[in-house]
């Protein structure tokens, strides 16, 4: 059955029948025709944010906290290149949002119109695929596989940029579509070979390691990879895109890799005979120095991107596939194969690591507040069932290690990007795909004076999320990295927090949230409680912490990670090894 | 480093060629040669694409263009196992004492003349790289006012096709 309509209509339309029911963005000349339909659409809520990189990581919020696709809105130009730091961040961490834009005309592009930029062309090294569309007959359709590809395979953002004349103009509109993608085929059945042999691996390898990353919760895999680890009674470590897959709590877990990585995780890579490597890419946050990492380890490597595997380390045994499905054939095989691997040794070492190097922090002697000790609190209060959403820099680190990571895809945070700005606008987005639970923004002072304009969306449209601003005065990170290694020359660091500029307290009043202060261990508690009380308005607690609280343990960029500093000047001895 | 030969079978789409030539350049990968065509279907372009690299890079690049959604099949053409061609076209100074040399050497390299003036006349030659360096290397003594090469085309030797199983996967979708 067909319908006449114009091309925004078959828009509207077609975002109606692959299922969106939240819309950020903002319009703009271009994208004008598709606001007026959207305007009467009974089934998408559009979210007026007041900045389109705030409509983008809202999109991206909302994608991880539902697992549906994440939609932004925008107008061609500006509002167009506003949404690529988004963009570039949804593909660095492989999350499912297509971006719509409004575009010139399709007789004046190329031509430097008013508000035009080649949004494809400047999109598509940071895109998994994009389209332009100049024709309204093709609107249904690309809609329809702009979804496809950006839910399908490795997850990704796809961007639709639309002619304004395409949008004007009368089409036929039918439902579904044809999909006219003959060159897209993502593999997620793994190769049984393959499995079978990795099986082997492990019950051969003495000293293993299942390295888990962020492809394990896309695939929805966390169950699996509770029974494939209690199976086998390997080891865990979980990357910081994969916190909360495997909890924090289950003994077989040893904490996150990487630059800030726990010793006994980090330790454990690096004397691993067998790393299974389940949804990572071999990040340099992750393996440090690339030639020195997990040197003695065979490597049994499974992604659902084929060119993941082997890019950064060779894989023994290459494992194409989609994780559930990856992980439920390694629990099979494991099982068939009757073999029990002996890993009494391995725990012995292990186990030490991690009763000599606990994670842990410094009080400062003066009374002021240790952010790790926020962390602590407001993970203990808010719980489990809570989202954390960081954005980058030292709060995100200390969010990684010291909040209690239980429940699979609960921290939500910029990982590949390191996008600055991520926390405020990606918790919106996140509430308002799971409006009933409590989402926590964590954020830094200087992240959160890059998009806290969304306070301002949050408050008028009715979306209460609860930030807790981690205030040390300073770039934080940036800050560390001065100290340690350009000899305390605080160039550009400082925030001048002392100045109060501004005063985040009276900022959050006056976007129409409550805003709480607490400098003092001892109000930590009451101040997370009377945020937990407030569930009608947005709520911004300004943390002020002591500005030279450092995230350790900590391996140095470019360096091995055999040279991980437990706290300044300390680092801890590996048992002798082979 | 060594030459490698790919045939590309891509989407005959506009944008398509700048997808495959900007993941050459971002992944930092030079292309020695490309050459985009149409093919005996209208739906699919063919690129064979000349690259310098190693074994494993070479594997990446692959990889990462299958994962251009418009790039419908890749193949390495091994250069026994395929007929591998370029054409150049030359102009070459000639008057009346030099040309029947120059025309020698047409002859010679089995190529063509396909202009003739009266200070000068024009060649065309198809062959290997290699034929190819030859022919300009004899003509420049003569002096060579102008040069243009295609880029590398290259088939597989034998019956079989690396188009058939595309076509029928655009016929499923069509």
């Amino acid at each position: 059955m067909t319908e006449r309509m114009t091309g925004a209509q078959a828009l509207v339309r077609a975002l109606e029948h692959v299922g969106v029911d939240t819309v950020f963005g903002i319009p703009g000349g271009a994208i004008l025709p598709a606001y007026d339909p959207l305007y009467d659409s009974a089934k998408v809520r559009h979210v007026l944010v007041r900045h389109e990189q705030g409509a983008g990581h809202a999109a991206e919020g909302y994608a991880q906290a539902t697992g549906k696709v994440g939609v932004c809105m925008a107008t061609s130009g500006p509002g167009a290149t506003n949404l690529v730091t988004p963009i570039a961040d949804a593909y660095m961490d492989s999350v499912p949002i297509v971006a719509i834009t409004g575009q010139v005309a399709s007789g004046a592009i190329g031509t430097d119109a008013f508000q035009e930029a080649d949004i494809s062309g400047i999109t598509m090294p940071i895109t998994k695929h994009n389209f332009l569309i100049t024709d309204a007959d093709d609107i249904a359709r690309t809609i329809a596989e702009a979804f496809h590809i950006a839910a399908t395979g490795r997850p990704g953002p796809v961007l639709v940029d639309i002619s304004k004349d395409a949008l004007q103009a009368e089409t036929q509109f039918s439902w579904p579509p044809v999909m006219q993608l003959p060159g897209y085929r993502p593999v997620t059945r793994p190769h049984s070979k393959q499995i079978r042999e990795a099986a082997k691996l492990i019950a051969e390898s003495r000293r293993p390691v299942l390295y888990v990353g962020g492809g394990v919760h896309k695939a929805r895999a966390s169950e699996e990879l509770l029974r494939l680890a209690e199976l086998t009674g390997i080891p865990v470590v979980t990357t910081l895109m994969a916190r909360g897959t495997f909890p924090d709590s289950h003994p077989q877990h040893l904490g996150m890799p990487g630059m800030h990585g726990s010793v006994s995780a980090v330790g454990a890579l690096q004397q691993a005979d067998l790393l299974v490597g389940l949804g990572v890419r071999f990040d340099d946050r992750v393996t440090g120095q690339l030639s020195t990492f997990a040197p003695y380890a065979k490597i049994v490597h499974a992604d659902i991107d084929p060119a993941e595997i082997s890019k950064n380390r060779h894989a023994d045994v290459p494992i194409v596939g989609d994780c559930k499905e990856v992980i439920g054939d390694l629990i099979a095989a494991v099982e068939a194969s009757g073999q029990q691997g002996d890993y009494a040794d391995w725990w012995t070492t292990l186990n030490g690591y991690k009763e000599t190097y606990p994670l842990g922090y410094d009080e400062f002697d003066d009374g002021s507040l240790a952010p790790q000790y926020v962390m602590q609190r407001l993970s203990a209060i808010a719980g489990p069932d809570a989202y954390y959403v960081a954005g980058v820099g030292q709060h995100q680190m200390w969010a990684a290690q010291f909040i209690a990571h239980e429940r699979p895809g609960a921290f939500i945070n910029s990982g590949g990007a390191g996008t600055m700005g991520f926390a405020v606008p990606a918790a919106m987005g996140a509430k308002m795909g799971d409006p009933d639970a409590v989402v926590w923004a964590i954020d830094g002072d200087g992240c959160f004076q890059m998009t806290n304009q969304e306070l301002a969306t949050c408050t008028l449209e009715g979306v209460p999320i609860k930030i807790a601003v981690i205030n040390n005065g300073n770039l934080g990170m940036v800050r560390q990295w001065q100290t340690l290694f350009y000899d305390e020359r605080y160039s550009n660091t400082d925030l001048q927090a002392t100045r109060r500029i501004p005063d985040f307290v009276k900022l959050a009043e006056a976007y129409g949230c409550v805003g709480l202060r607490c400098e003092r261990p001892e109000d930590v508690d009451a101040t997370i409680k009377k945020a937990m009380e407030i569930n009608d308005v947005p709520v911004v607690v300004d943390f002020v912490v002591h500005q030279d609280a450092m995230v350790w343990p900590m391996v140095a960029a470019g360096t091995s990670n055999d040279e991980i500093k437990y706290a300044r000047d300390m680092a801890p001895t590996w048992e002798n090894e082979e | 480093m060594s030459r490698h030969t790919l045939s590309v079978l891509v989407e005959n789409k506009p944008g398509v060629l700048a997808r495959v030539s900007a993941l050459f350049s971002r992944r930092g990968f030079n292309i020695d040669s490309l050459a985009v065509g149409p093919t005996e279907h209208e739906d699919i372009s063919r690129m064979t694409i000349v690259v310098n690299v190693e074994e494993l890079p070479l594997e990446q690049v692959t990889k990462q263009l299958n994962k251009l959604v418009n790039v419908l099949k890749i193949v390495e053409l091994d250069p026994s196992q395929s007929v591998q061609r370029e054409l150049t076209l030359i102009k070459v100074k000639a008057d009346a004492d030099s040309r029947s040399h120059v025309l020698e050497l047409v002859q010679l390299f089995r190529a063509r003349c396909i202009d003739v003036a009266s200070d000068a006349v024009t060649i065309e030659v198809t062959g290997t790289p290699d034929k190819l360096d030859a022919f300009v290397k004899v003509l420049e003594p003569f002096g060579i006012k102008e040069l243009v090469q295609s880029g590398m085309v290259a088939i597989g030797r034998g019956a079989r096709s690396i188009t058939d199983r595309s076509l029928r996967a655009l016929d499923r979708t069509a």
